[in-house]
Order: structure tokens, then sequence, then C-alpha cells
């Protein structure tokens, strides 16, 4: 089992680093580091200008020496102007020390460029609003999905099993932009509808309530239940074959007893999977319902950072996104040896 | 001129969308009658479910056949008068001439554009997810049936790029500096090599014991090929007949690098599986050669899960798409594209809902007509 989950990290990290080499690499195409230029400068630089300004603070070194120090293991790239000011990576307004290195493995993440601020501070307070909406999000998605998956695999080709079968199948059916789009206009438009709820979450960054909140809410579990309702059906529906339930039905067990007591248990660790594997898909949903109901969580962040190319902010977000997806994927692995007493890892 | 009422635009969209319901009741009721000649597509008659997803399908299929017919107003024209106009109201200065589905913020009538709109997806997602199948298979039946090393290099490659949110992915591929830079066209001339090489393969294998005949076919597929190719990876193609935007191959080599790490890990899974059966042990005994085997043994036993996974993916990608365009990121800022209807009309949602429902709609239709049909699919191909 250690070993096992020694490779794992192994292949982790390995893999985090590949990744945020490329992101590396894509942020840092010449065009993207003239358009950096021109944004943190001025609109209308010339050539020299933007080569200039580029040059002043590091972003013409090789590609892998400023991925060494963004990584932080080599020093940051330092430049003293005649006027006794300071310019390069490690250089933080505010800050009276300048340290050598200052990459990931110091724990600096960067400046972003377009917030004016330490990169970790912005997106831990984002990363800490998304995580209320994935909060709720999970809370209404995942018992709803695991309801109507045991309910539609009970008992297959029933007249219930093919009504929520087809309910999944539209879930599915309907991303994040499409069921935005019709809730806020039965729910909250002023022209029809019923104006029960908020179209616009920017409230709930303060106070979260039921008007603000819900429509975001259930817009995102709408797409993600379906999935997992029907791998639970499947795994349901499984279940009930088996031998051992036959025996209980045959000794007389009650109908609610077998689903409740027997299968249940069994029947629920396929979806654990899921469910895990998930919550990575749930990314492009936070960043597209985000967008929609002005929520400013970590999809907004993620927009932000992308539409002005600001390298370290989105570096950070991506090592975020990369760092959810390993880590379930291994949490995943090891819940279903542990849920599982068959599977043994040799 | 009076505005329409909801029934007579309900009729009027009817009326309009006349040359589908004939091509429907043509198509269907051909189908019907062929049905026990036409193998797992005849059987998708004996799922409800399954016909459902067909008859959405082909509808779609057929709007876009037919959008020139059907659509009542240039897509892109903007007709003064016309802003953000309730549906059925009356175009100004045309008797006769409805707004059916009621004007854009630009003016323009959406019936058209959402008519129009089909055209744009389903050209571009079944394309897609031809090519990401392609490279998929390519990929995936040598590491599935070698095994090793080769298996252990394409598996962390699949699962680096599957590990990457797609959505950043996006971000970070489909810009206007990084077509610049010609990184897509780098992207599509490795991505693009695939096809030809299967099919090149395909071919070989199959004929390599009769030459002449291998040589023709091996060089109409070579020269084909790599006419498709000059023309659509580097938009050099002599005559002229394969072009494709910079910006619509962006959209595409991105989609379809996003996509094909998934295909490579279904295929290397089927593949893992049915090399333990006794046809291939018994095609290896005859001595037959292993792409042979992987292509004309495995591959064909493989069918009934990938149709399947097809349907799923081109709604997928249509859904990927749709995502792009709600970012702004969609084929051309003009171009009806369902996700930039939507990104458009969102705006105005609370005032003028009618802006972004209808492509909303379409959209979902069609997935989950695409969705219902792998869902019939696969409960036929499970039933041999």
């Amino acid at each position: 089992m250690w070993i096992f989950i020694v490779k794992r990290t192994g292949v982790m990290a390995l893999t985090a680093l590949c990744l945020t080499f490329l992101v590396f690499f894509l942020t840092n195409l010449q065009p993207n580091l003239e358009k950096l230029a021109k944004t943190q400068g001025t609109m209308r630089m010339s050539d020299e200008a933007v080569d200039r300004w580029l040059e002043q603070r590091g972003y013409k070194q090789p590609l892998l020496v400023r991925y060494g120090e963004w990584l932080g293991v080599r020093p940051g790239f330092l430049l003293v102007k005649d006027n006794g000011k300071a310019l390069g990576r490690c250089v933080k307004p505010g800050a009276d020390h300048i340290p050598n290195y200052c990459g990931v493995l110091q724990g600096d993440m960067g400046w972003s460029t377009v917030f004016k601020d330490h990169v970790s501070s912005i997106v831990s307070k984002r990363l800490g609003l998304t995580g209320w909406l994935m909060l709720f999000v999970m809370l209404v998605m995942v018992p709803m999905a695991l309801i109507i998956g045991v309910l539609a695999g009970m008992r297959e080709g029933s007249r219930t099993d093919r009504s929520l079968s087809t309910f999944a199948i539209i879930t599915t059916a309907t991303p994040e932009y499409v069921s935005g789009v019709v809730f806020v206009v039965v729910f909250a438009s002023s022209a029809v509808g019923l104006r029960w709820f908020k179209g616009s979450s920017a409230s709930a960054m303060d106070d979260i309530t039921i008007a603000n909140f819900t429509l975001p809410v259930i817009t995102m579990a709408f797409y993600g239940m379906g999935y997992i309702a029907r791998m639970t059906r499947a795994s349901m529906a499984e279940v009930m074959t088996a031998q051992y339930i036959r025996t209980a039905r045959l000794k007389g067990v009650s109908f609610a007893n077998i689903v409740l007591k027997h299968a249940l248990r069994n029947a629920l660790i396929a979806p654990f999977t899921v469910i895990m594997l998930q919550i990575p898909w749930l990314l492009t949903g936070v960043v597209i319902v985000e967008t929609l109901f002005n929520y400013k969580g970590f999809g907004w962040l993620l927009v932000q950072a992308a539409s002005n190319n600001d390298i370290d902010l989105l570096l950070a977000c991506s090592m975020v996104a990369v760092f959810v997806v390993l880590v379930t994927q291994l949490i995943s692995d090891i819940g279903y040896v542990f849920l599982n007493p068959r599977i043994r890892i040799s | 001129m009076e505005s329409l009422s909801s029934l007579q635009i309900a009729l009027g969209v009817l009326a309009q969308l006349l040359p589908v319901w004939v091509g429907l009741g043509i198509t269907l009721s051909l189908s019907m009658y062929y049905r026990p000649r036409l193998g797992l597509y005849g059987h998708l008659f004996d799922s409800r479910v399954g016909t459902i997803g067909l008859i959405l399908v082909l509808f779609w299929v057929l709007t876009a056949l037919f959008a020139d017919l059907i659509i009542t107003h240039d897509p892109l024209a903007q007709i003064s008068g016309m802003k953000n106009k309730r549906p059925g109201f009356p175009v100004r200065g045309m008797e006769g001439a409805f707004y059916l589905l009621g004007g854009d913020n630009l003016a323009r009538d959406i019936f058209s554009r959402v008519i129009m709109g089909s055209r744009t997806v389903l050209s571009i997602a079944p394309a897609a997810t031809i090519f990401a199948f392609m490279v998929g298979i390519t990929l995936g039946l040598p590491a599935g049936y070698r095994s090793g090393r080769l298996d252990t290099i394409l598996s962390f490659l699949s699962n680096l790029v599957l590990a990457f949110p797609v959505i950043l992915l996006f971000f970070l591929l489909v810009t206007p500096e990084i077509r610049s830079t010609g990184v897509p066209i780098y992207l599509a001339a490795v991505l693009f090599l695939f096809p030809i090489i299967l099919f090149v393969v395909l071919v070989q294998s199959r004929f390599y014991t009769q030459p002449t005949k291998r040589n023709i076919y091996v060089s109409l597929v070579l020269v084909i090929g790599f006419w498709a190719y000059s023309g659509l990876a580097f938009n050099m193609d002599p005559l002229g007949v394969f072009y494709m935007e910079p910006n619509l191959l962006n959209i595409f080599v991105s989609v379809v690098f996003v996509n094909a790490p998934t295909v490579f890990r279904i295929v290397r899974g089927l593949t893992l599986d049915i090399k333990t059966r006794d046809y291939v042990a018994a095609a290896e005994t005859r001595g037959e050669g292993p792409w042979y085997i992987m292509l004309w043994e495995i591959l064909p036993n493989a069918r009934g899960p990938l149709i399947v996974d097809f349907c799923l993916r081109i709604g997928y990608i249509t859904i990927l798409l749709g995502t792009l365009g709600f970012f702004g990121l969609g084929v051309s800022p003009e171009s009806p594209d369902w996700g930039m209807t939507i990104n458009e009309g969102r705006k105005l949602l609370s005032i003028y809902p009618h802006l972004a429902i209808p492509p909303a709609l379409a959209l979902m239709s069609l997935v989950l007509g695409l969705n219902l049909l792998a869902d019939g699919l696969r409960e036929q191909s499970l039933k041999d």
C-alpha cells in the first residue's frame, strides 16, 4: 500500500511538472509577452520599447531559465537601474528585502500583474468563495444523484427506472450555459417568470442566501447529476442480480430491507469513484456558472488571468486545478481499495 | 401590421421547417421498410429511446442540410427597427414578413440564426469526432496489443492531457496570439498525420499479398491524404479545394487534441480485452502480421462500444463548441454559432429572454438526441 502511494505521488509530481511547464511555455510565447508588455506599459509602445520592457524584467532569458526561476531552483532575475530602482521577479512593491530565490519551492507563487497583489492571497481568497459554491453543489448533487440512481436501479426495466433514466440523460445533455439561461428566464427574469431567485450572485460573495445562491447551485448540480445517477443505476442493477440478494429474497426479507441493508452498501462502491473523478470536471462548470451569475470565485479568476495573460496567476490557477485532478484520482483509487475488500494492490 | 400570436408563431415555424418534415418522413419510412436488412441500425427502432434519439438527430441533420430553404431572412442581415423585438414581430417595410422568434441585439432574425447555426455545429462536431477517433485508434491499438514501454509512454501522455482542465487548455490554446505563433499549425501537422497513417496501414495490411492492388491503393491513399493534409494543415493546397480558416483550424485542432486521449484510453482498454480471444490466437497461429490482427480482427470486434462512444462524443464536442462560443472564442464573431448567440443573449436575459432561449434549446435537443441514440445503440448492441 505505501509503495503504491509513494509511486503514485512520484507520477503525480512528474505530471504536475510537465503540465506547469506546458502552461509556462504557452503563456510565455512571444506574442503573449508582447501583449503583457503593452497592457502593463502603454498600449502605444513601440517595438523597441516593448523589447526594452521585456529585457529589463528578465523576460528575454531562455525559457528553461525562467521556468527554473518560477520553480525556485534558480535565483530570480534582478536588475538595479541607475536611479536605484530594482526590477525583476523577486521585487514586490512594499517589501524592503529582495530575496534571492522566489519560486514555488520557496512558497512564493509570484505577483499578479492584473490585480497588483500576491498571487497566493488572491487565489486563496477566490478559492474560498468557490469552495462554498462547490460545497452546496455537492450537498445537492450527490444525494439527489444517488437517490435517483438507486430508485432506478433497484427495479431494472420498470416504469420508474425508465422515467428516471430518461431524466438522467436529459440532465447530461444540458450543459450549464443552457440550464443556467433557462433557469434565469424561468425563475429570475423580470419580463416573464416567477421572480423567486436573483439572476446574479454577486451579493452571495458577502452573504449567501437562498435567493442569490440557489440558481448557480442547481445549474451546476443539474449537469453533473445525470452521470453519477447513471453510474449508480448500473451498479445498483448489477448488485440486484447477485446471488446473495436472491437468497435474501427467498428467505423472505422485505424489499425495503433488501435494498437498504443488503444492496446499498455494495452498490455505492462504484459511484464513490465516479463522484471523486467528477470533481475535476466541475471546474469547467465553475467557470461557466461564475461567469453567468457574476460570482467572483476561482472560475472568474481563471477567466481574468487567461484573458489578461497574467502569467503567474495563470500558473497558480493551473497548479490548483491540476492538483485537484491528481488528488481526487489518488483518493478515488485508495478509497476504492478500502471500500472493496476484493481488490488488493500488489 | 399586427404581430403574430403564439399559435401563429408555432404554425409559422412548423411551416418553415416543411423540407425537414418531408425529409424525415421519407428517411423514416424507408428505414422502417428495409428494417430487417439494416443490421444494428434496423434494430434501433426496437427501442423507444433509440428511435426518439434518432429522430432528434435526423431532425437537426436535415435542418442543417436544408438550412437555405428554411431560413426566412439572411442570418447576418441587420434590419433597422428590429432590435430586440419580441417573437412574431412584423418586419418593417416588408409585407407579410415576420421575425418568427424575434430579433437579436443587432436586429438580426433569431430564427434564421438558430437554423444556420446548426450548420456550423454539425459540420465541425462530427468531423472533429472522426479525427479524434482516428488518432485514438491509431495509437490505442498498438498500445493495447503490444503493451510494454510504448503503452507506458502513451498512457502517461494521455493521462497528462486528461489531467489538464479542458477549459484552461482552451483559454491557452484558442487565442489570436497563439494563432500568430503557429502552434495550431504544428499541432495540426501532427494530428492530421494520423488519419493518413491509419488508412495506409489499413490498406497495406489487407492487400500485402497482392502487390499490384496494394501499390495502387496505397499510392491513392497517399496522394489524396497528403493533398488534403497540405490544404487543411498548412493551407497550401495547390488546387484550393481543402482549406480551413485559421480560426476554425485552431478550434478544430484543440477539440481533437482534447478528445483523442479519451478515445485512446477506450480503444486501449477494448484491445486489452479482445486480444485474449480465440480468434486473435487463431490469426496469430495463421501467421498474420500484428497490424492485420489489430485493424482487421480486433477493431471490427470493438465496434459496438466505439459506435456508442462516437455518438456520445459528438454530443460532448457540441457542448465543448458551445462552451467556446460562450466565452467568445467561437468560430468567428459574425457566425450564428449557438454558443456565441447564447453568450450575446445572456447579457440581456432578464429583459429579453427570447434572445438566448432558442439557441439554448436547440443545442440541448441535439445533444439529447445524440445521447438517447447512444443509449438505444448500447441497449441493442448488448442484446447480440
